[in-house]
């Protein structure tokens, strides 16, 4: 409670009620006051999310901003947020992209801007509700709530193949849910009668039955991170969405499959998670590597950053399954930074594809010439992604492949060949797309950024760096979170 | 004076019986231009019930008629419930049927008659009663579905209706008599009784089982005995098949209530098996099914067929949360059946039927309101939250998990996934493709109110879905008699 507002349940609600409010100014005609209100509402969201952030305390791992309401007696369901190191930093990292995507849809998007807009404020508002629920089924309410605008969001502003990419899409991620559904009802009646996330902790679970849940999770879960090999609906989903789609969608989305395993099957099933850890540290590997792979061959430009994605979010895996801190740590500082870094790839590639219409790489070359300001934002996002030192990337791969070397030294010679694959296809695409000659004339007549996209990218560049240079005040806050996460994670919670 | 306390609580069933006789008469004397009158004497028929129903309410249970007819607590929210449906549906299809000819008073007569067939349904404690219940129903059903003389389809469907009708009939008819003899007795309490106490012939018994859940199943519209749901709701007038749609299914949920758990709790275990297998068979065939579909009517019959499967699972748990929640599933589902078909009679127009899934195309651009609320009804359907159709889900499922049948729950989320798409392909239809046709859409303020409400509706309760949730599991607590 900050002066007696809820502070979570106001970053909740406030971007949906804005997100009504700009539904509610109707259609194209009033396009202006949309695209105003929605950046009004997406930067007040913002700043309402700050105090969770400066009155945070760092040292407990118990909840903060606690809020508890009866929601649903029958089932003894509660409106039960709360927020420890780990979300924290998700929720900042959801409102902080808001008005990014809202500024970098205010002038392609030009028909239905009022329910673009509205479906982003909503989302927002969603997955925040997602990393602050501590209710199962309030988790699992927004957790699929999620799906519908973003279901929209590809299927109606996306690109040709946008109707089957948003159905795939809409499909692959309700399988893995349904499933989860099932064991979360299946935990209540094991738990007396409780949908309590942090009591699901802590109910004695047999093997087999553990095992059982953690499959049922991973379908949800591995779906959305997406691992290995579930991942084929988000190089289609990237491809297809627009360019503020396809930043929350690498920005937000998929962190929250890892934010998954975190807060429920790690802790929910610690010894199926240690007797699986292998498969799901194999399946890591071969994202990194195999992923890595199928990046460098790719001739699309979306699609080679959303192949990138993959094969960073497997880094992030492979952190959390060696389970010591080095590993977790590094995960997450791995996920805050990759959406930082995958967002400002796809927004770079949103600013070409907006002036050239086309995503091809072959359809580029000599960028440079006509956009210096341009490349060289650019320049540094490649960079971040290849995981350069000094950018926030290296912090979090470091970390992890810190951590792999205490587990098993080939676990870190496989993920670091990462750092070789990030840089040959970030930089060759980065070649081919910016150096060499003027590919053709359409290059020629290349305007460079606007204010507009000069401000989203600077903030961006900055905050990458920050990240990179001083990375203290994400791990600080997360430190004590995670250290309790991993004693929770070595504690077997077989039945005596 | 005694007869008049002792009729009380079948008070709302005389009062209904007496204004439609009187309605019909006084039909005869109006003209077709004044059919209006009709419609709102009818309207405020169902509202007197309502207030009937509410105020001749008492705690705990009362039996009339030498314990034929009961009313507790769930009759009288089934009933209240019932009376909202009948009424909606009224609304919904003035505007329909005063285009294609069809607002008369028979419309208005059947359709009443049709209620007091399902409040006797829901109020039945013996097999007569609820035979009489069903009956009234049906027969009242059939000619409505005929009401259009003129268009061969209606009329093949209504003959399919009733021969399939009169054949489930007489199925449940002789499950009952197998009954009878097994027991010695028609009165739900005593045909309980009597089987718990071990004196009832085994074989008998199950026999007449069979033959009771096939009759049940055939009404229901539950695979294998699902065959003439595509068919009549396809065929049937809009309006008929929203009638046919949505407040049954109440009695029907009453229906199975009544006679498996009143009447036959002591064989749970041999029903509980064949409503696993009726369920699973529905829900997969009416979701498979359902995708090859291009009519919308036939696409919602098979998507009832999948949800009735659903609702039986509520069943198999033979406990008494289990039954709340197959209610909670019952009262959901009519209220988005009433809504999607609502849509399609609001998109209707004279001459044109909006009931192919093309008609949908591109209702984003031609009203973003109107999709907006189809694209809730439909996420409903699919069971995703935050609207409702996810706790109806959600309620049922728990309970098949409390009962350790943790597979069929995996079964029953697969199945719907399928179901998903097919809902999906008209958010799909409406919000990503280009429209086929720019007629404008004529709204009448009632419908346009009513479907709001009703749209709307489905997201607050999915906010909000605690009161609801109580009031059926509560009214199925206190009235569902486990001897």
């Amino acid at each position: 409670m900050i002066f007696g507002l809820p502070v979570i349940s106001v970053a909740i609600w406030l971007p949906i009620i804005f997100g009504i409010l700009v539904l509610a100014t109707g259609d194209d005609k009033n396009a202006p006051l949309a695209r105003i209100l929605a950046l009004v509402g997406s930067v007040l969201s913002f700043l309402v999310t700050i105090p969770l952030y400066t009155g945070f305390v760092r040292d407990t791992s118990q909840m903060q901003f606690v809020e508890t309401h009866n929601w649903i007696a029958r089932f003894n369901i509660h409106y039960h947020l709360g927020i420890d190191g780990i979300s924290v930093l998700f929720i900042l990292l959801t409102a902080f992209f808001t008005p990014i995507v809202v500024l970098a849809g205010w002038q392609v998007i030009e028909k239905r801007v009022a329910q673009y807009m509205a479906s982003f404020l909503i989302m927002s508002g969603v997955m925040i509700g997602v990393f602050a629920a501590l209710d199962a089924v309030l988790f699992y309410v927004f957790w699929e709530t999620m799906l519908i605008p973003m279901f929209l969001i590809i299927g109606v502003w996306g690109g040709p193949n946008r109707v089957y990419a948003a159905v795939k899409f809409f499909l692959y991620t309700l399988l893995g849910s349904l499933l989860m559904l099932v064991a979360l009802i299946y935990l209540y009646n094991q738990s007396g009668g409780s949908f309590e996330i942090l009591d699901f902790h802590q109910v004695a679970i047999p093997m087999t039955a553990q095992i059982l849940i953690f499959i049922a999770f991973f379908f949800a879960f591995a779906v959305k991170v997406p691992m290995f090999p579930v991942h084929t609906w988000l190089p289609d989903a990237h491809v297809e969405a627009p360019t503020g789609g396809s930043v929350i969608l690498a920005a937000i989305m998929l962190k929250v499959g890892a934010y998954g395993f975190l807060r429920f099957s790690i802790p929910i099933a610690p010894d199926a998670s240690h007797h699986l850890a292998g498969v799901m540290i194999a399946l890591s590997l071969i994202a990194v590597v195999y992923i890595g792979l199928v990046a460098l061959a790719q001739t699309d430009m979306k699609k080679l950053v959303a192949y990138s994605s993959i094969s960073h979010m497997g880094f992030v895996t492979l952190g959390l399954f060696i389970f010591n801190s080095y590993g977790m740590e590094g995960a997450l500082l791995q996920m805050v930074s990759h959406g930082f870094v995958a967002g400002a790839l796809f927004l770079c590639i949103g600013v070409l594809y907006d002036r050239m219409h086309t995503r091809n790489i072959a359809d580029y070359g000599g960028v440079a010439n006509t956009m210096p300001v341009f490349a060289a934002f650019f320049m540094l996002f490649a960079m971040a992604n290849s995981g350069l030192p000094g950018t926030s990337a290296f912090v979090g791969e470091f970390l992890v492949i810190l951590g792999a070397v205490k587990a098993n030294f080939w676990y870190a010679f496989a993920a670091a060949s990462t750092l070789i694959f990030g840089a040959a296809y970030t930089l060759w695409m980065y070649k081919r797309v910016i150096f060499g000659a003027v590919a053709n004339p359409h290059v020629a007549k290349l305007t460079d950024l606007s204010l507009r996209e000069t401000i989203i990218f600077a903030i961006l560049a900055l905050t990458v760096l920050g990240m990179g240079l001083y990375p203290l005040p994400l791990s600080e806050i997360m430190h004590v979170s995670v250290n309790d996460l991993l004693v929770h994670a070595a504690r077997s919670k077989l039945p005596l | 004076m005694d007869l008049m306390t002792n009729l009380m609580p079948a008070s709302a069933e005389i009062f209904l019986l007496i204004m439609t006789c009187v309605i019909l008469i006084a039909d005869q004397l109006i003209k077709q231009s004044g059919r209006m009158v009709t419609y709102l004497l009818a309207q405020l028929t169902l509202m007197a019930c309502a207030l009937i129903t509410v105020g001749t309410h008492e705690n705990g249970v009362a039996y009339v008629f030498h314990n034929m007819f009961v009313d507790d607590l769930m009759s009288d929210v089934l009933k209240l419930l019932t009376y909202i449906a009948v009424s909606m549906m009224l609304v919904y299809s003035r505007q329909y049927l005063t285009v294609r000819g069809l607002f008369t008073g028979e419309f208005m007569v059947l359709t009443l008659f049709a209620t007091l067939g399902m409040m006797v349904m829901i109020s039945a404690n013996h097999f007569l009663t609820l035979y009489l219940g069903l009956e009234l129903l049906s027969l009242s059903l059939y000619a409505m579905v005929a009401l259009q003389r003129d268009s061969a389809i209606a009329t093949e469907a209504a003959m399919k209706y009733f021969i399939l009708g009169a054949l489930a009939s007489g199925l449940l008819l002789y499950g009952m008599s197998m009954l009878y003899g097994a027991t010695g007795s028609l009165e739900l309490g005593a045909v309980s009784s009597s089987i718990h106490s071990g004196h009832a012939n085994k074989t008998l018994l199950v026999f007449g089982l069979v033959f009771v859940v096939s009759g049940l199943a055939f009404k229901l519209g539950a695979v294998p005995f699902h065959m003439w749901v595509p068919d009549v709701y396809h065929g049937a007038p809009t309006a008929m098949t929203m009638l046919i749609g949505s407040a049954p299914k109440l009695a029907a949920f009453a229906f199975v209530a009544r006679i498996l758990v009143e009447g036959l709790q002591p064989q749970v275990q041999h029903w509980s098996g064949m409503l696993i297998i009726l369920s699973i068979g529905s829900m997969a065939l009416g979701n498979i099914t359902a995708i090859a579909q291009t009519n919308l009517k036939r696409m919602f019959a098979y998507s009832t067929i999948a949800h009735m499967g659903f609702l039986l699972l509520g069943f198999i748990s033979g406990n008494i949360e289990g039954y709340g929640s197959s209610m909670f599933y019952a009262v959901i589902y009519v209220m988005m059946s009433l809504g999607a078909f609502g849509m399609i009679m609001l998109l209707s127009r004279a001459g044109f039927e909006a009931d192919t899934l093309n008609d949908f195309k591109g209702l984003n651009q031609r009203s973003p309101w109107l999709a907006f609320l189809m694209m809730l009804l439909m996420f409903s359907m699919a069971g995703v939250p935050p609207t409702v159709g996810f706790y109806a889900k959600f309620s049922v499922l728990n309970a098949v998990v409390q009962t350790g049948h943790i597979w069929l729950a995996v079964v029953a989320v697969m199945l719907s996934l399928i179901g998903a798409f097919y809902y999906l392909r008209i958010v799909k239809l409406m919000y990503f493709d280009a429209p086929e046709s720019h007629a404008p859409i004529t709204f009448t303020h009632d419908t346009t109110l009513l479907i709001s409400v009703n749209g709307l509706g489905v997201l607050v309760l999915g906010l909000l879905p605690s009161t609801l949730m109580s009031v059926c599991a509560v009214s199925v607590q206190q009235s569902l008699l486990l001897h």
